[in-house]
This record gives C-alpha cells, structure tokens and sequence, in this order.
C-alpha cells in the first residue's frame, strides 16, 4: 500500500483558531491527524508567584486576569477561599451573596456566548460571532454600570461586594428587549425571547454545522473522569456533576436550576450543554432579582482594615464557566497569601488534544479545539 | 534554560528602525505630484489591515472593537489577515513574555514595509501589572519599535480606534510611510 510522508504542522502560536497564543504540533499522514501535541506557556505572567508578594485584597484584580473571559467566577473564587479561612470572622451578607451569584452567572452567559461564537467562527460562520458580540456588549454595558469595568471588574471583596447595584438597574418583569442594556430584567427577557432561540435556529439546528460537530473528537464518560475533565466537557459526555448542584457553595442549594447533560461526548454535545447551560444560568438569574427587588441590606462585611488571616490552608472549588475553578491558599498568618495555586479547568482540559485529536482530519482539530473551549490565560497563568 | 536567554539576548540591544522608510520615500514617492501623494496617502490611511494576533485579555477588547457595536470596518481595518505579509498594523493585544517575544519580533520581521505597531494595553506598553515579574518583558518596545501606545487594562474599544486613527493620521500628513511631506 502506498502511503504519503508525515509531516509536522505548527499550528500557532499566531493562528486564527487558536483562541489565543497556543502551539499545536501535529503530524499529518496526508490529511488525517496521527498526533497532536499542545506547546504552552506563551502566556506565563506568574500569577502565582506574583500573589505571594501582594497582600490578600491585592490579588484579585489578579486572578481576573487568569481566565480574563469569565472574570467574576475567578474572583468568587478566591474571595471564598480566604473567607473560608477566616472561618467564622467574616460573615458575607446575604445580598452580598445573590448579588455575587447573579453577576456569576451573568458572567456565565458572556463567557459561554463568546465560546460558541468563537468556535462557530473557527468552523465557517461568521455570523454567529457578530451576533455574540451583539449580546454581550448588552451585558457589558450592565457590567459597566454596576462595577465600572467592562470586562476585567475587581468588584468583589473579600467579605461583600463593593457597592450596591446602581438605582434602577434590577428593572421590572415587564423590560422588554429595548431595556435590554439598561436592566438586568431587560436583557434577561431579551435572552429569553430572542437570543437563546436564535442560537438554537441559527446554528444549532443548522446541518452543516451539525455534520462538522457531530461524532467528532467523542469523549467517553470513563476517558472523561479519568482525565479529570469538567464543567461542559464532562457533562458533554454524560456525566452528571455540576458543582453547584453536588457541592453547593454560596446560596445555590436556595435556587432552582437543572442540569444539562449530553450523551455522546462529541464536539456537538458539548457545544449543546454549553448552549442549555446559558438558559439554566438565565433562570437562575431571575431567581436572584426577586429576591434582590425585595431585601435591602448591607452589602459587605465587618472586615478588619489588615487582612491577616489564621494560619492554616485552604482549598476551595467553583463551577466555573469552562469547568472546575479551584484555588488552594496557604497562610502563614501574615498580610500576604504564603501559596496560591490556581486549579483552573482549560488547562486540564487541554491534555485531551492528543487524545481527541488522532484520526480525524485536520480541520476537525479547530472543530475540537473550540467545543473544549481553553482560554490561554488561564491555562499558562 | 541557559541557551534560551541566550537567544533573547538581542532583546536588551538597540532597537534599529529599518531604513526601507527612507529608501521608499526617495525612490518611489519622492518624485511624485503633491496631488498624487496626497491620494495615495488617503488610500493607505483607509485601508490598514491589522494582524489577526491576540494575546490576551486585550485581544477580547480587540475582537470587541472589530465586531457588531464598535465596527472597525468603519476605519477600513476590518480585514484581519491572518499572515503576516498582508499586513500593514500590528496590534500587540496582551502581556508579551519572554516565550513569546521571540515570536512578535518574527511577525514583525514577516510584515512588509510600511508596516506599524500598535501597544494596546498596559502589559504591552509598559509590562502593566506584570511589569516585575520573572518572565513578562515589560513593554513591547523593547522588541519592536512602537508607533503608538493605548493605555488602559484592557482599553475601551474606543481606545484602540483612536489608536488606529493616529496611525491613519500619520499616513495621510505623511509623517511614516511612503509618502513625504510636500
């Protein structure tokens, strides 16, 4: 049998589909895929030894900057984690909490709008993108509002959230599509009339998208666990398990929310729980504004002016928007943290480019690439 | 780890500004009309065409300023090529470290003359948040010549524009490029 030469492709680190400054290594027999292997830290801004110098408060703007799509998660994040290890001192008020939850999962939808977009773009259709970009820039003017940043916020506080929501924003039931970037309710009703059916027509329901997705790059549950995959990629192959629901944190355990899950752990699934997950975190939201409408109240903590806490460590894990977002601090009872390591999800959900990625075409890897959806930044940190 | 330093070691020299500016300005435009330079600054001045190149978090602002609300199409950049060669601005969108110093000092190489580079954000100008660690190179300066630094962590796609239209504004008065002034 004749067969062609191997070669070895670069793809990156400047690559369109990349997501980033990512370097994949792939050997080509002809246009089949034989091996493929991620090259990274083109984006290693030492976070984390650079928090060993900064006092607590002074790392969150830090891990913001981690995985810079879904900002909040990171801070949630970590401002638990060193709650937490102040134990019973700080107490977060309960609006603090929904209030933390809401832009969570604000936060979620951008996060998984962009994901989807962008991957739709990697595969051909530019539309989509443009149509992701419409929407979340609704979402970044509430943002914009409320914490005075639009993509990178340092709104939450170790102990509360800085401020209160502005006057007016929470809006009414009643907020139609063009109070969408004026009121959360707004663009919440806007979400569901308009953009979570859109996705579903436009490019869910589309066959060609459909032929490039699906039966492609397909994880199996066992793979999946043994891999230490998460968030949508675990649940993409028919895992049930969503932090929020197994091990609630915050106020979850309070709101009600279904769990998305696939079947056959393809490109197409994991795209599809992404797409659920949007409305799962819309409703959750609207959770949220009834009770924000209803209880004023403080919204930070009696916090001392020096943050030192109790010597100890702690490791404390969300769901965030690409999957398990943890983080272990260690105090050595001083102003700044002794260790922070960061456990975030894209990096872990990178090692599976050498699996997924043997067999199928060339083309399928951006295909790949995009449904495991990594953001650099959080893999190099 | 030793043999990568000393790979970088051209990062602390001089930066040296090609001299193909000068060259193009005698040769090809030099002779020219005023009238002639002038249009042929306009349509350079309108038709910019970024790298595609994101690093990172700015790139998103980036992405932001070339889509649905911000439009860059409206400054005639929104033909994002993604080779080098095609490209006429590089937009340095993110925290570039010693890994990836090397490769931005390549693209630019790759770029063809008259080329520009614009510092968005404050890793790119200065290193930013990042400026004392062990690997970030703090300011893009130091690998390429920069024509025009947007500040902000990350800047407003607002921001970029403007950015954008200094460069346009240095092509049509002719202060870089090909054309000279008068």
């Amino acid at each position: 049998m004749e067969r062609t030469q191997e070669l070895l492709v670069n793809m990156g680190p400047q690559h369109p589909s990349t997501h980033g400054v990512l370097r994949l290594m792939v050997k080509l027999d002809g246009e089949q895929v034989t091996w493929c292997e991620p090259d990274i830290g083109y984006l290693h801004r030492c976070f984390e030894k650079l928090s060993e110098q900064k006092t607590y408060p002074q790392v969150i703007p830090f891990t913001d900057r981690t995985d810079y799509l879904a900002a909040l998660l990171n801070e949630m994040c970590y401002v638990e984690a060193v709650e937490k290890l102040f134990g019973d001192a700080i107490v977060v008020p309960e609006r603090a909490q929904y209030i933390r939850v809401m832009m969570a999962e604000l936060q979620r939808i951008t996060s998984h709008l962009l994901a989807l977009g962008s991957m739709a773009m990697d595969l051909g259709a530019v539309t989509p993108f443009l149509y992701c970009w419409r929407d979340r820039e609704k979402i970044y003017s509430l943002f914009e509002r409320i914490t005075g940043g639009r993509m990178l916020y340092n709104y939450l506080r170790i102990g509360g959230v800085r401020n209160d929501l502005p006057e007016g924003i929470i809006g009414t039931p009643q907020d139609g599509e063009d109070k969408a970037d004026k009121t959360i309710w707004g663009f919440i009703n806007y979400f569901d009339a308009y953009v979570y059916p859109q996705w579903k027509e436009l490019v869910t329901g589309n066959r060609i998208f459909q032929y490039r997705t699906q039966k492609i790059g397909v994880l199996t549950a066992e793979q999946a666990i043994a891999y230490a995959a998460s968030g949508a990629v675990l649940r993409g192959s028919g895992v049930k398990w969503d932090l929020r629901k197994n091990l609630p944190y915050s106020i979850y355990d309070r709101l009600e929310f279904d769990i998305p899950v696939g079947k056959n752990g393809d490109c197409f699934d994991r795209w599809w729980v992404r797409q659920e997950e949007m409305f799962q975190s819309s409703r959750i939201v609207k959770q949220c504004l009834a009770w924000l409408a209803e209880n004023p109240g403080p919204v930070m903590a009696k916090v001392p002016r020096v943050l030192k806490p109790p010597k100890g460590e702690i490791y404390h894990r969300i769901e965030g928007a690409r999957g398990e977002v943890a983080c272990y601090v260690v105090s050595d009872g001083g102003t700044n943290p002794y260790k922070v390591k960061w456990r975030s999800p894209a990096f872990t959900h990178l090692q599976l480019m050498p699996l997924l990625c043997p067999g199928h075409k060339v083309a399928d890897i951006i295909a790949i690439l995009g449904s495991i959806d990594v953001v650099l930044g959080e893999v190099d940190r | 780890m030793s043999q990568a330093r000393h790979e970088l070691d051209w990062l602390n020299d001089e930066v040296v500004v090609s001299e193909v500016d000068v060259v193009n300005e005698n040769v090809i435009a030099g002779k020219l009309p005023n009238v002639i330079k002038k249009v042929l600054g306009w349509g350079y001045g309108n038709s910019t065409w970024p790298l595609g190149f994101g690093i990172a978090c700015c790139a998103i602002e980036m992405m932001a300023a070339s889509s649905s609300k911000y439009d860059i199409a409206r400054f005639g950049s929104e033909a994002m090529r993604m080779s080098p060669r095609q490209a006429d601005v590089m937009i340095v969108a993110g925290t570039v470290n010693e890994k990836m110093a090397v490769v931005v000092r390549r693209l630019y190489d790759q770029m063809s003359e008259p080329k520009f580079v614009i510092a968005m954000g404050a890793c790119a100008s200065n290193g930013g948040p990042y400026w004392d660690t062990y690997n970030v190179v703090d300011g893009v300066h130091k690998v390429v010549p920069v024509d025009v630094y947007v500040p902000g962590c990350p800047p407003r796609p607002e921001a970029l524009l403007q950015g954008l239209m200094e460069i346009q504004e240095m092509l049509k008065t002719g202060k870089r490029g090909l054309i000279t002034k008068g």
